[in-house]
């Protein structure tokens, strides 16, 4: 294993001091627990609190701030927080307008988050949740029942976040996030397999040659495994399983996600996104909006995924509304 | 005799089993059952080496509950810790178990452990062992046994059920991803609660 850490065991407190110390403008951190909140909080408004397991950064400290994320829970690498560090991060952000859980979908992840809204109900918080499963790749994985929780999780981040920016109840909240998670749908891959700090060993080996489809976020198996082949084709296949979804058709207007997962240059993401819009215009759809880079990481993976997102004059509003966070910005 | 031994002993019993939990778990999930578990009831033991010695056996089991979750993490913390949390509520302001009250702090477990996790029997999880443990605690009262005699049938039930769980799928949980090829192991989650129930027994017996 080589890696830029002082000690594994240390990695996410180490990360998340390093986190607030840089964007002091954007971040504070909740004393005494693994929670990073929105600096300059706006106290009439729905709050959000996402996280998961670290280890996917930007994901999920990186979009706290303006119009997405109030607070961010951080896990063990890979492994979802516990309920009362979530519980904290709900008590520390809400503001008697009630708090949106976004969620995605891994059992662990669900079951902490149901405990925490249970905890935080039983003070009298309004408490909300959603959960992302946009990843089309497998139906049930090694972490979950239903499709998997990725990429698409920004774009909830991000809608929902403007939604509750505007003044929105928690009700509309939770149903744009909702309309998302409907609309959204991501497929991945990856080249090469990471390795968690305290494990030492890559969790998984791929030949030199070969790469893997559907690919988790943690490193959890795909569809299946074939020898590498170009971007464009690459592309292809992925989108081809995002249009088996039966969502997405000519006519329609889309957002575009095109997510790296650690180790994969910028250089290539854009050679898969140019692959994309070509085939969305040859298909007749029309892209309102695209994000390319790493939002979503597992680690020192390579590899990328693709994110659609159907689009109606709500959804294109709200996408296009401004966003002041460490990770995303826009004016 | 107090809540707290039995505790100790039961925690004991898991971090003991840690690395044979974990080859379970290495085989069909994602390998970190007895760690976390092990995790968990170190943290366990501080919270209740501090607690008040007239701490009531409703207030240790909570306290344990509460321990769990906030440091097991995964899917196992949320599912042992509600179900120590129900049986904690099912013995409120008792100062004795009989096998009556046994039964319902375990069905209480079973209950919240359902609740969570949203599974059945015969899926391959915890309630394979829990579930025939409870029955056989029923079957005891019936029969006029005392609530050691009924433990000791728990167990074994709990053990069968054990051994039940190698030759059925996984169907909750991240074992159900191998599906059939999860046939022929015993599921980690079915053998720890067995190992909690056997040390629980020993202590009582």
């Amino acid at each position: 294993m080589k890696k830029i850490i002082n000690n594994p065991d240390n990695v996410v407190e180490e990360m998340l001091n390093g986190m607030v110390a840089s964007h002091p403008e954007y971040l504070e951190r909740l004393e005494g627990f693994d929670v990073v909140t929105r600096k300059n909080k706006k106290s009439d408004k729905v709050t959000l609190v996402s996280g998961g397991g670290s280890g996917h950064e930007p994901a999920h400290g990186g979009f706290v701030g303006k119009g997405m994320l109030d607070a961010a829970v951080a896990g063990a690498v890979f492994t979802s927080p516990t309920p009362d560090q979530v519980y904290e991060a709900i008590k520390a952000v809400d503001n008697g307008k009630g708090v949106l859980l976004v969620i995605k979908n891994y059992s662990g992840d669900v079951m902490n988050f149901d405990m925490a809204a249970e905890m935080a109900e039983a003070d009298g918080i309004k408490v909300e949740k959603v959960v992302t499963n946009d990843d089309v790749a497998v139906e049930n994985s090694t972490w979950t029942i239903g499709r998997r929780g990725i990429a698409g999780t920004i774009l909830v981040h991000k809608i929902a976040g403007a939604k509750a920016e505007a003044g929105a109840s928690l009700e509309d909240v939770k149903a744009v996030a909702e309309k998302v998670i409907a609309n959204s749908r991501s497929m991945g891959m990856a080249l090469s397999p990471c390795t968690v700090p305290a494990a030492g060993k890559p969790s998984f080996t791929l030949a030199d040659d070969e790469m893997e489809i559907g690919m988790g976020i943690h490193g959890e198996p795909g569809t299946h495994r074939e020898s590498i082949t170009t971007a464009d084709e690459i592309t292809q296949q992925l989108l081809d399983k995002i249009f088996a979804e039966d969502i997405y058709h000519s006519g329609d207007e889309v957002a575009v996600l095109i997510n790296g997962l650690g180790a994969t240059p910028l250089m290539e993401l854009y050679v898969v996104s140019g692959k994309v819009q070509t085939v969305l215009q040859e298909k007749g759809i029309k892209i309102a909006k695209t994000y390319v880079g790493n939002y979503m990481t597992s680690l020192e993976m390579a590899g990328c995924s693709i994110s659609l997102l159907k689009l109606d004059a709500e959804l294109k509003e709200l996408l296009a509304a401004p966003a002041d966070t460490p990770a995303l910005v826009q004016f | 005799m107090t809540a707290i031994e039995a505790i100790k002993l039961a925690g004991q019993a898991i971090i003991e089993e840690k690395d044979f939990l974990t080859d379970l778990d290495q085989a069909i999930g994602d390998g970190d059952h007895g760690i976390n578990m092990a995790r968990g009831f170190s943290s366990v033991f501080t919270k209740i080496d501090a607690l008040k010695d007239d701490a009531d056996i409703s207030m240790v089991l909570k306290t344990v509950g509460m321990g769990l979750i906030s440091s097991v993490g995964g899917a196992s913390g949320p599912l042992y810790g509600t179900a120590f949390l129900r049986a904690s509520a099912a013995c409120k302001d008792k100062n004795a178990i009989d096998a009556v009250t046994a039964k319902e702090m375990l069905d209480a477990a079973i209950k919240g452990i359902q609740d969570r996790g949203k599974a059945v029997k015969g899926e391959k999880t915890m309630l394979d062992a829990l579930i025939p443990a409870s029955e056989a605690i029923g079957t005891g009262i019936d029969a006029g046994k005392n609530v050691v005699e009924c433990l000791k049938d728990a167990v074994e039930a709990a053990q069968t059920g054990v051994e039940y769980t190698k030759t059925i799928i996984a169907t909750k949980g991240r074992a159900s991803y191998l599906a059939e090829r999860s046939i022929g192991h015993q599921d980690p989650g079915a053998t720890s609660s067995t190992t909690m129930l056997k040390a629980l027994y020993e202590y009582v017996k």
